[in-house]
This record gives structure tokens, sequence and C-alpha cells, in this order.
């Protein structure tokens, strides 16, 4: 695994003071990590190195804050310059007389149809009534993906009976403004950049549909070449914005930077799993944190907001503060991390968790036991845990199908979470309970 | 010379060898040349001198934004420093490259029938393609080949493949949707013993390395298929998107881990990308790359060609 840029930093710059001003040696340490962690990423190369020339300007003689470690200084200062890069520009769509064209073009295999059924549903799902047109002609069976993916999310599908892709994106658009759509994303073949035959055509299905948006769909994985497919599609196209696929993975992503920084086109979505409802609008702090490897808290926030009921999130703070934390909190905080997803990439959002999690993986069924076992326990018993006397302990086991042995270990696990909310109350970040955890089984 | 498909398959040299020795190497360098390639022919331009800095530095830059990665592209250029005189740069980095791919290496579908072939891979890497393509080659090279439409997550995958089946002369046996891909590996490799298929691919959805128990499924469909034939599978390929970055190196070591994987496939490098990322695949993992995808053809899948390959990386 790369470490992340703030390991590194806290490595090479470890020995020096906290105080002061970074001076220009210390700088340059860290902007040869910078570097290096940037290009990990797969920043393109000339945009590393004129990024690391604006940052080292910034980071000379800025003051050491009180608090902070010289790398994280400079963690600090490389992050907000690169969410102020990436965050320039409208990340919104640009919607006008219906129906708005949303033509989606990219390289073969990037994610263009699935992102297309993907931004129909989200579209749906903000009020909007979109419609598709299957204008890959190209790769075998491209229709029948968007036709189904279409019945999946209730949303119409054009299909033509023409080879032409420009006639049946035309013929698309018609017929949703005939239909009454007020959006129509039109899902074009993958093609290369360097593919002049195939970029003419598809400005002249530009030119055809008159789209308020042409998305470029870039997958996260990209490296270097990013920069030459951005060029040729700018050139040829002129899009006007970028869709990130892909990101559930552990690429960093640095191919974002690169297209915005020579392109200045924003980036506007980002889809983020398999699932249709799995893409989102795009936030430049967190794909600054995702290129420099430092978790995603506000991500982790958000989910953590939606996942929690009316009144429970209320109800859970004001425990926390008071410091405490019974198995009824311990059932409704569990049940409230099951809603978020798979413990697993829940945790590896999680600054610091992220990284104790290499090779460890999250047991899922002893999650269940767990459960089991607090379900088995009396209103009394979960209210008050101490009251869990022996034979409760036994029955409790028996009960749930589990051992004593069990569910004493779940007993004391309570009390370090106890410990851990009164730490998180007071704004620490706890450490992961190593029960929750077991060895890589290779 | 190119390598031949005679020579990756371990079959005695057909009459088409000839030709298509200069085949894939004329269709890179085509390709190439339509690339934007300013550093590259910087590099060629300006005569390599070993005791100048700057043809180092450019060296370095060019092998960095072919994807060859921080740690690989050290390795190289140490390699090159240590050798002291270089002589000709484009030859000696081929000799280098060459070397860190070692041997070149063969297709395993010699052998008691049916072989089987499992090829796996992140999303949208060409797996299929590769499949309806190597189907075809396949097919020529006087094999009968079945394949197993183990995609069950994607829509109308399985519609994909029956297409390459049907244009390449292949059986073809599919699941229904959201079916069990260990199930249809298991049903594909009797239908191959039954029918005395010589060789079996068996395509699979693709899926990121990262989700844990999508890898653990893949496991199984490998440990299904070792189940029917004791050292099957023969090949579990590896299919990567030569645009790739530096994440395709963490794609390998955790498809190798979950399935075992025995070479790399590079696909689409018939844009721009140079595909480096292979020779950082190659230098952290030791895992060859066998085949490489050179258009949407069906003959644009061709065996690899270290020196063809290290020559195309700087001299575009």
């Amino acid at each position: 695994m790369f470490d992340t840029l703030s390991d590194r930093l806290q490595t090479a710059l470890g020995g020096l003071s906290r105080k002061g001003r970074l001076d220009e040696e210390t700088v340059t340490k860290a902007m040869r990590e910078v570097r290096l962690a940037l290009l990990e990423a797969d920043v393109d190369f000339e945009v590393v190195k004129e990024f690391v020339a604006a940052i080292k300007e910034r980071a000379l003689g800025a003051d050491v804050l009180t608090g902070l470690e010289p790398g994280q200084r400079v963690v600090k200062i490389v992050h907000e310059e690169l969410t102020q890069l990436m965050g320039a520009g409208d990340s919104k769509l640009a919607f006008g007389r219906p129906p708005t064209v949303i033509l989606m073009t990219g390289l073969q295999g990037s994610g263009k149809t699935t992102s297309s059924a993907k931004l129909a549903l989200l579209l749906r799902r903000e009020g909007k009534q979109p419609a598709l047109v299957a204008a890959d002609l190209q790769r075998p069976a491209a229709i029948d993906q968007l036709e189904q993916l279409g019945r999946q999310i209730q949303v119409p599908v054009y299909r033509g009976d023409n080879a032409d892709p420009v006639a049946v994106s035309k013929a698309g658009v018609e017929w949703a403004k005939h239909n009454g759509n007020d959006v129509v994303i039109v899902d074009t073949a993958g093609r290369l950049h360097v593919d002049e035959e195939l970029m003419d055509e598809l400005a002249r299905v530009r030119d055809a549909t008159k789209p308020l948006n042409v998305l470029l769909v870039l997958d996260a994985m990209t490296g270097q070449e990013a920069v030459n497919v951005a060029k040729a599609f700018q050139e040829r196209v002129a899009f006007d914005g970028l869709v990130m696929t892909k990101l559930d993975g552990d690429a960093r992503g640095g191919a974002a930077l690169s297209v915005k920084a020579v392109t200045g086109c924003p980036i506007k979505l980002v889809s983020i799993g398999e699932k249709l409802d799995q893409i989102e609008w795009f936030h430049p702090d967190r794909m600054a944190s995702r290129i420099l490897g430092m978790g995603d808290v506000l991500t982790l926030i958000e989910k953590a907001e939606a996942a929690a009921e009316e009144g429970e999130q209320e109800e859970m703070e004001r425990r926390m503060r008071a410091g405490e934390f019974t198995f009824d909190d311990f059932l409704s905080s569990y049940r409230m991390i099951r809603r978020m997803g798979p413990l697993q990439g829940v945790l590896k959002m999680m600054p610091g968790i992220g990284k104790q999690l290499d090779g460890i993986d999250i047991d899922e069924k002893q999650m269940a036991r767990v459960e089991a076992i607090v379900l088995s326990m009396t209103p009394h018993e979960r209210r008050v845990p101490h009251a869990i006397n022996g034979p409760r302990r036994r029955r409790i086991a028996d009960g749930s199908g589990t051992t004593i042995d069990e569910v004493n270990k779940l007993l004391q696990a309570r009390k370090q979470m106890a410990k851990m909310v009164k730490q998180m109350g007071k704004g620490k970040l706890p450490a992961l309970p190593p029960e929750l955890t077991r060895a890589p089984r290779r | 010379m190119s390598r031949t498909w005679a020579e990756l398959l371990g079959d005695a040299a057909g009459v088409v060898d000839d030709e298509e020795r200069t085949g894939f190497f004329g269709r890179l360098r085509e390709s190439l040349s339509k690339s934007r390639r300013a550093l590259t022919d910087q590099l060629a331009a300006a005569a390599f001198d070993a005791a100048d800095d700057e043809s180092w530095e450019r060296l370095e830059v060019a092998l960095l934004r072919a994807d060859v990665g921080v740690p690989a592209t050290a390795e190289l250029v140490g390699r090159l420093e240590a050798r002291g005189e270089i002589g000709s740069l484009e030859d000696a980095l081929a000799e280098e490259v060459e070397r860190l791919f070692g041997e070149p290496p063969t297709l395993a579908v010699q052998g008691a029938t049916p072989r089987v072939i499992l090829v796996v891979g992140v999303n949208g890497t060409g797996k299929t393609t590769t499949i309806g393509k190597l189907a075809n080659t396949l097919r020529e090279h006087g094999r009968s080949v079945l394949l197993g439409a183990g995609d069950t997550f994607r829509a109308a995958a399985e519609e994909q493949l029956e297409i390459w089946a049907t244009r390449s002369g292949a059986d073809l046996v599919g699941a229904s949707a959201g079916g069990d891909p260990a199930a249809v590996a298991f049903d594909a490799i009797e239908a191959g013993r039954a029918r005395g298929r010589d060789v079996v691919i068996i395509d699979t959805a693709g899926r990121l390395h990262t989700q844990t128990n999508l890898m653990a499924e893949l496991e199984k469909v490998r440990r299904v298929i070792a189940g029917r034939i004791d050292d099957a599978p023969h090949e579990t390929l590896l299919v990567v998107d030569a645009t790739t970055g530096q994440n395709g190196l963490q794609q390998a070591r955790l498809f190798a881990a979950a399935a075992g994987v025995t070479g790399v496939v590079l696909t689409k490098l018939d844009g721009s990308a140079k595909g480096g990322v292979a020779v950082a695949i190659a230098h952290e993992l030791g895992l060859p790359v066998k085949l490489v995808g050179v258009g949407e053809a069906v003959g644009d899948l061709r065996p690899f060609d270290a020196h063809d390959f290290a020559r195309a990386l700087i001299s575009g």
C-alpha cells in the first residue's frame, strides 16, 4: 500500500522543531515527498511540477501553528491548495429550455453507460423527468445494457433502428421532446481520443443534439494519459465537465486534478459504487483528501447523518456528552452503523483507522453474534449493565446461542466503548476496539 | 522480430508467422504516431549522453509519463547507470525492460484437454472483448473453444459474449442474470469435457479489487474450477487497461492473491497510453504480460513482445 502523504511527511520532517516558521530546508524536503505522493496518485507530471512550485512559495515562511507538526502544516497547505484548485468552476449541470440534452462521452470502459443510467436516476429523484438515448452502436449489446438499466430505474430508453449514431441521437432527442421529458441523456460509444474518424463523429453528434452539458466520463484509475485524453476531447467536443467513475476502489484519482488543471473544466459528478444510486455531486475537499490519502471524514459524517433517524442523533449526542453508554445505546449505534453500509467501508473512511485496517477483515458475522447477545438481555439489563451477574450471563449466553466467554467479552467491550464515547464527547477520535477485528485470513 | 502466436501457444511455426512478426510493432508504431508525444520526441531528438544530467532527467520524465511509476523508473534508471556505457538508449532500455520481464511467456494451452482459462479484472478493462478475440485466434490455430458467460452481474454481458461466440465460432454456456458465476464455471467445464473442446474460457464480472466479498466470490470460482480438473485453471489472465496509472499495481497484487493470476493482458494500447504500469507490475510482482490489445478488430489481440514494448515506451 502507498503511504499516506501525512505519514511520509511525518517521517521526512520528524526531527524538525515544532516551533517557528517553515524554513527553506524543511520545505525542500517536504516538497520532494509531496511530489512523490502526487506522482503515485497519478497526477500528471507537468501538473505536479507546477503545483509543487506554487505550494513551495506558499509554504516558505508559513507559520507553524501551535499543536501542529511541521509535516501536518504542510499537509494542510497542500490540502487547501488542492481543494481550491479543484473546486474552481461550477459543479452543477446547466438546465435550459426543455429538453436539456446531456451528452456522455469518453474512452471505452470508462463507465459511460452505467453513469448515464445513474445520472438519470439521480435527476429523476431530484424531480426531473429524464429519458435515455442509446447511441452506442459500436459495442456489442450496449443498447441491451442501457435498456435493462432503464427498466431497473424506470426511465424510458430510446433505441433507434438506424446504424448512424448521429441520426439515432437526433431522433432520440426528438422522441424525448415529444414525450415531454425535460432531460435527455445521450449515451455514446466509447472511443479513443486519437481516433480522428470517431472523434469527428462525436462532434457531429454534438452538433445534431445541441447539448447544454457535454460530460467526459473518466475512470479514476487513469494514469498519465488522462491529460492527453482530456485535451483531445476538449479540442473536439469542448466538454463542460467531468464525471469521475470507479471511485469506490482505492485509486487516488490524481487524474481529476490533472484534467482540472489542464482544461479548466470542473468535475461535476463522482461515481462511487456499482449500485445505480451510487453517484454523487462532486466535493473538492473530499477529492483533495483522497488524492493525499487522508480518509474521508465528511462523507462519513454525511452517511452517519443519513443513517441516523430523526431525534436519534440528538439523543445519542446528549448521552455521549453525559458519558453514558448502555446496551440500548450500543444497539442503536450498532444499527445505525449497519445502515451506513458494510462496516469495512465505513471504517476505511475514518482517518487513522483506514491504515489500521490494512490486511484486517472486519468480521461481519461476529457483529451479528454481538447483536444476538444484546437482544437476549432484558430491558433492565440493557439499561443497567452492571446488574448482569453470573446466572444472568449464563441465561444470556443460552438465549443467544453463544458462550459465557463471549458474553463476558461483550460486557468488557461495552465498558471500553463507554470510555471511547466519553473521549468522543470531548472531541477525540477513538481507537478501534480489538474485539471487532481479527487477524488477516492469509 | 515480434513474437508470434505459434510461439505463444507452443505450436510448431506456421506459414503466417513472417507476416505476423512485423505486424505488432508496425501496428503499435502506427497507432503511437497518432498520439502527441512531445517529451518522447525530445528524448529521441536529443542524443542521449550518459555524462549529462539533463539526459537522465529526460529519460526519467519519459518513463514517469508512460506510467512506469517511481520505483520501477528508479530501478530502470539505476540499471542503466550501472552499465556505464549506454550506446543507443533505445536498445539499452529495451534490453533492461526485457530482462525485467524475464523469459518470453507461453499460454498454457498444450496438454490434456480441456484447458481452462479464467479471465479476471476490474470493470471496463476489456475482459469480454479480449475473450472474444482470443477465442477467434485459438480457433484459427486449430483449437475448438467453449466460452463460459460468468459475468452474471453486468446488464447484457452475456449478450455481448454471445455475439463474440457467434463471430468466432465458439460454443457458449450461459446463466441466468444474477446467477452464480461458480455454477457457470462448473457447467462450462462439464460441457467442454462432454463436447471434447480443447479450450474453455471463462469470463467473470468486472470487480474492483477492493471489494472483499466479490474477490471472495472469485476465489470460489477458482476453487470450483480446480475441483473439476486438478491443475485447472491452467491460465488466469488479469486484464489491465493500458491507460491505468499506478493503481494497476494494486489491482495486480490483490487479483493475484485472490485468483492466482498467471499473466497480464494489456489492453487499449492503440491509444496514446504506453501501458508502463505493466513494467511496475513485472518489477514488483514478477507477473508476465502475455497478450496485448492494439485495436478494435478481431485480429488486434497480439502476443506480447517485451522488446517491441520497450522501444514503444520511449520511442513513440
